[in-house]
């Protein structure tokens, strides 16, 4: 590496850093956050089996699950103006990244509360606790302990997928690299940069995953 | 007359009948043995009785209150779940919750008992299982015996009126069987009522009271457990006690009239 490219790489990276903090991460929290509501919600409907609510659920996840995550962002973006339905863009971000996500992880939940034994819910009905009682202190912790890998998987998929929002004019952390090598030209540094950066954050969150998985472990420990 | 329940019939789907129209009596302190070969319809009985499923028909009377166990009410439901207690086969406790915790949790989020009270509850029907030093163990700490004795303290803290048992000793290691058994037979001398499904020949001749015998979904014969031990009515019911005899590996002279008096007690297990 050069004198000049260092000099750059290091006048970066508070801008990078910045745009992180300021941009990427909040935006990917948010949409997380959604994401899980969205999912829990989808998965218990469901579950329940409620009807009319539980046919809009699988109607929801077949659109999201088979249409591209860029040509939902630039539908709601640029494509519900048209309609007269205007966001702004970051809200927007939050808005595709929650409900795309919501629809896969909604899927991994529903197979978590499935694969909580029937025997659970019989045992809280002969306690006399009702469904959604049984639902609340039995059930859903059950599936959510066996979902959580598979959500932290989805959470540190979400960090390097929203790098795609300034498609629809936000300036994350990628797009913040992007304008500095329009600026600069120099290429290749910015971009290991910038991948690093992902890659430090990723590989944090991954150690919190094992941390949380060793704290819920198995109840009680593994016989 | 404490229960008593007329006539059931169940079917699954088109796959035939499994209950042919049963029908049982229960006093106050019976002990009702419920005997019969596999898939003869004893669990569907069971779960029946409890609403677990729902029969095609059927009357149930319980302390007086008449019940359609077809179209009960789910309120109604509730009133009869609230005087009865079910024992699992697998015992299905709480896979998240502590030994304290799984039998608290009906007492407070199902009876709305406060939270110092079923402690209290808890603990004195854990202590009557031989299980108050296990508070903080999680199911899956614990042994087949331990859980199955933990599964009988949550029925028995809420003070039911009855407990059902569902083969509570058939997912167990044939030497943690006794342990079950012997808190079973203390709550029947305590003069706990209870309608116990059950392989185990002995338990049920020294224990209960009553015997239900069911094959194919219908009654083949109810008898005082004395009558139908010792003198089996029913060619069926003979054949019955033979299989088990001969499947216990015992050498033992099959029955072949009701006159003579077999000494099945040194039967511990048909398994
Ligand atoms: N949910 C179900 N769906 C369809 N068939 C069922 C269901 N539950 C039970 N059966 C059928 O009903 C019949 C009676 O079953 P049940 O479990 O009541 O017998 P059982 O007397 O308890 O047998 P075992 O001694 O093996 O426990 C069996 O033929 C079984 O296959
Ligand atoms: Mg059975």
């Amino acid at each position: 590496m050069t004198a000049r490219q260092l000099a750059i790489v290091k006048d970066a990276l508070p801008f990078l850093l910045k745009a992180f903090v300021n941009v990427t991460l909040p935006l990917t929290a948010l949409s997380f956050l959604l994401a899980l509501l969205i999912s829990v919600l989808v998965a218990m409907i469901q579950y329940a089996k409620v009807p009319v609510l539980k046919d809009l659920c699988r109607v929801y996840i077949w659109i999201i699950r088979g249409t591209p995550l860029m040509v939902q962002l630039y539908l709601v973006f640029y494509g519900l103006p048209d309609v007269g339905i205007v966001l702004d863009p970051f809200p927007t971000g939050v808005l595709v990244f929650g409900l795309n996500e919501g629809a896969y992880m909604a899927e991994a939940m529903r197979g978590a509360l499935e694969s909580v034994p029937s025997g659970q819910l019989e045992a809280g009905y002969c306690v006399n606790m009702s469904y959604t009682s049984t639902m609340w202190h039995v059930i859903l912790p059950q599936a959510l302990r066996t979902v959580f890998p598979s959500f932290a998987n989805s959470l540190i998929s979400m960090v390097k997928g929203t790098s795609i929002v300034s498609a629809i004019t936000v300036v994350d952390m990628f797009k913040e690299a992007l304008d500095i090598i329009g600026r600069h030209y120099e290429v290749l540094p910015l971009y290991i940069e910038v991948a690093l950066i992902y890659l430090v954050f990723c590989s944090l969150l991954t150690l919190l995953q094992r941390l949380g998985e060793k704290l819920l472990g198995a109840y009680g420990g593994a016989r | 007359m404490m229960l008593e329940i007329k006539d059931v019939r169940k079917s699954f789907g088109k796959d035939g009948e499994v209950l042919k129209g049963v029908s049982l009596s229960v006093d106050k302190g019976d002990v009702v043995a419920i005997l019969g070969p596999s898939g003869s319809g004893k669990t569907t009985f069971l779960r029946c009785i409890n609403f677990l499923e729902r029969a095609d028909s059927g009357q149930m009377v319980f302390d007086g209150n008449v019940y359609d166990m077809h179209s009960i009410k789910k309120r109604d439901i509730a009133a009869v779940r609230r005087k009865t207690a079910f024992v699992f086969q697998n015992y299905n406790l709480f896979l998240n919750k502590t030994v304290l915790k799984n039998v608290m949790l009906g007492l407070v989020h199902g009876l709305g008992m406060p939270r110092a009270l079923a402690k209290e509850a808890a603990l004195s029907a854990l202590e009557r299982v031989g299980m108050a030093d296990k508070l903080n163990a999680y199911p899956s700490q614990l042994s087949g015996g331990q859980q199955q004795r933990v599964a009988i303290a949550r029925g028995l803290a809420a003070k039911p009126e009855i407990i059902y048992f569902d083969e509570p000793t058939s997912a167990l290691d044939p030497e943690l069987i006794g342990e079950v058994l012997n808190v079973m037979r203390s709550l029947a001398d305590d003069g706990m009522t209870m309608i116990v499904v059950t392989h185990e020949m002995e338990f049920a001749r020294s224990v209960s009271n009553k015997v239900l015998f069911m094959d194919k979904g219908e009654v083949i014969e109810t008898a005082s457990s004395e009558d139908f031990f010792n003198n089996p009515a029913r060619e069926r019911t003979r054949a019955f006690i033979n299989s088990i005899l001969t499947k216990g590996g015992v050498e033992k002279k099959p029955l072949s009239e009701p006159q003579p008096q077999p000494q099945l007690g040194f039967i511990d297990s048909t398994r």
